[in-house]
């Protein structure tokens, strides 16, 4: 392999192989896309769109959309990074895929690479649908900051990448890792600011939803979108999650 | 030549009390067939995981190609190529895929799609991973583990969940492997593959290893007695004995079983014509592995 240029042709392949072996996996397919555009739609014909109003309040004078389509793509994120990755990674330890690479002399950081690398790709595709499906049947707002916005969902789709690499690295089984994952997923996703806008949460849920990294992608990406300023306590968070999650997966990686 | 492996005095302990390899030394020449025989829990595979560099050695050296395999690792990237037990691939991951990733590892790899041809394996190029029979995943595990053009391969109870007539195929197939030159580390516990295949063996049991030669060599210096069987319902035949080298005489039913050593045959056989006898069966059973083994551990190895 040849030093760490081969490595990252290494990582691009695997990245590669990853992202072909997702597509060859409907349900985990349908449920990275489908599902978020389906909760959203479900949104998008309760609330409506409509700035002002009753909705004043609990959508930040923004329309229920233009505050939902960005925290859609953090759920995007979300799931990718908490409930694929951690399955993903578990699933090849116990099958002895990763004593494989390892056997090969392949570098952790390109197993662990590969994923986040796939992930991301796949997260963007999943927003790309969220946004569109906004776009096409509401008038959500165009975001006008998009280098501003790809900057805030690489950060966010790190942050999700790193716990999912890390609840990979450390669950004990494929099921243990699901459990986690989806137990994850549902909490972050009514509490972290995609089901119940902030607005209209009690003191507890808030409470609890200061704790929950969705609050803060949610809130990172909702600035970007509707162009309202850098989030940088919701970025500060995001990157500090996704360096000490990246750091630990490393730390208590195992192969086998 | 020097050794293509020498390990000294390897020691592996899992946690604090299990002595998964006790102390174990050995050295393997180049372009032979090395057997690790013995009973599953017996210490094979820890041993030869710590030879690869997926396990540390608790203690003890161990040096393939003359580099240190855990902490050179680097070095031997491409020379040994490896099979390993109980390793899957991603279900979803096509035959020609796995081949085109594992070439990448190593700079100068050999073509892949030769590798397809002659492990047959180009039909099932498109093939998922998970709708290989058991025979196809371990012609591919052995074309993964080749396909760096290795020095040195490492076949990890390649045949275990395989029919016989797969066995047989993959037995082939090994002896093709070590036709090329290149060195091969087997381990099993399959007495009848170790003797078929391996120049050399090395019998381990709980963490040692207890014997080391030619499949042969350990059948003549352990258990050199060999049978001769044959039908003589009805007769007494107990003035075999003074046959020479005879050391038992058995009967079972309407059958005769002669325990002995030397050209025993020659002589039960000469001595029953004498006696106007001429049984149509009369045939002579080797010693094999198998009760060499049993007569070194005590026990069988499936227990």
């Amino acid at each position: 392999m040849g030093g760490p240029r081969g490595g990252i042709r290494v990582l691009l392949k695997l990245a590669w192989i990853e992202l072909k072996l997702f597509l060859r996996e409907p349900t985990t397919l349908v449920f990275t896309f489908a599902f978020p555009v389906v909760l959203l739609f479900v949104l998008g014909e309760v609330f409506g769109n409509q700035p002002g109003g009753t909705d004043e309040r609990v959508f930040a004078g923004i329309g229920a959309m233009n505050y939902y389509v960005p925290a859609y793509i953090a759920v995007v994120a979300m799931s990718v990074g908490v409930i694929m990755l951690p399955a993903r990674l578990t699933g090849y330890r116990a099958g002895g895929v990763l004593r494989r690479f390892q056997a090969s002399l392949v570098p952790v950081w390109a197993v662990l690479g590969s994923q986040v690398l796939a992930a991301l790709v796949l997260s963007v595709v999943g927003s790309v649908l969220v946004a569109a499906f906004g776009a096409v049947f509401y008038p959500v707002h165009f975001p006008d900051a998009l280098a501003q916005l790809a900057a805030v969902f690489l950060v966010t789709s790190a942050a999700f990448a790193g716990i999912g690499t890390l609840l990979g690295a450390v669950m004990p089984s494929t099921r243990a890792a699901q459990g986690a994952g989806l137990m994850l997923f549902f909490v972050m996703l009514f509490l972290g600011g995609a089901g119940p806008p902030t607005a209209v949460m009690s003191d507890t849920m808030k409470r609890i939803g200061d704790f929950l990294p969705l609050t803060y992608a949610v809130d990172a990406l909702q600035a970007a979108w509707n162009s309202t300023g850098w989030d940088t306590t919701g970025l500060i968070v995001l990157a500090a999650i996704a360096i000490v999650t990246g750091w630990l997966s490393l730390r208590v990686y195992r192969w086998g | 030549m020097p050794p293509v492996i020498t390990v000294e005095h390897l020691r592996k302990v899992y946690g604090r009390h299990v002595v998964a390899v006790d102390d174990i030394s050995f050295a393997v020449e180049r372009g032979e067939i090395f057997g690790l025989l013995g009973s599953n829990g017996a210490g094979k595979t820890t041993t030869v995981e710590c030879v690869q560099g997926l396990r540390t050695p608790t203690a003890g050296t161990v040096r393939v190609l003359g580099e240190d395999p855990h902490a050179h690792a680097g070095a031997l990237r491409g020379r040994m190529g490896c099979q390993l037990q109980e390793s899957r691939l991603p279900d979803h991951m096509r035959v020609w895929e796995a081949l085109d990733l594992f070439a990448s590892l190593t700079p100068g790899a050999k073509d892949w799609r030769d590798l397809l041809e002659q492990w047959g394996l180009a039909e099932k190029r498109s093939a998922s991973f998970s709708s290989l029979s058991g025979g196809q995943r371990q012609r591919l595990f052995i074309a993964l583990a080749l396909v760096s053009d290795p020095e040195v391969v490492f076949l990890d109870e390649m045949t275990t969940g395989l029919d016989p007539a797969a066995r047989r195929i993959a037995w082939d197939l090994i002896e093709k492997i070590r036709d090329r030159g290149t060195t091969v580390v087997l381990v099993t516990h399959f007495m009848d593959e170790a003797e078929r295949l391996c120049d050399r063996v090395a019998v381990v049991d709980r963490g040692v290893i207890i014997a080391l030669d030619t499949p042969r060599g350990l059948v003549v210096r352990y258990d050199p007695l060999e049978q001769v069987v044959f039908s003589a319902p009805d007769q007494d035949v107990e003035w075999l004995m003074s046959v020479p080298g005879a050391r038992s005489v058995t009967r079972r039913g309407p059958r005769v079983i002669v325990e002995g050593t030397g050209p025993l045959v020659a002589y039960v056989g000469a001595a029953l014509v004498e006696r106007g006898l001429t049984p149509d069966d009369l045939r002579v059973i080797e010693p094999s592995l198998e009760d060499v083994f049993l007569q070194l551990t005590g026990h069988l190895v499936e227990d």
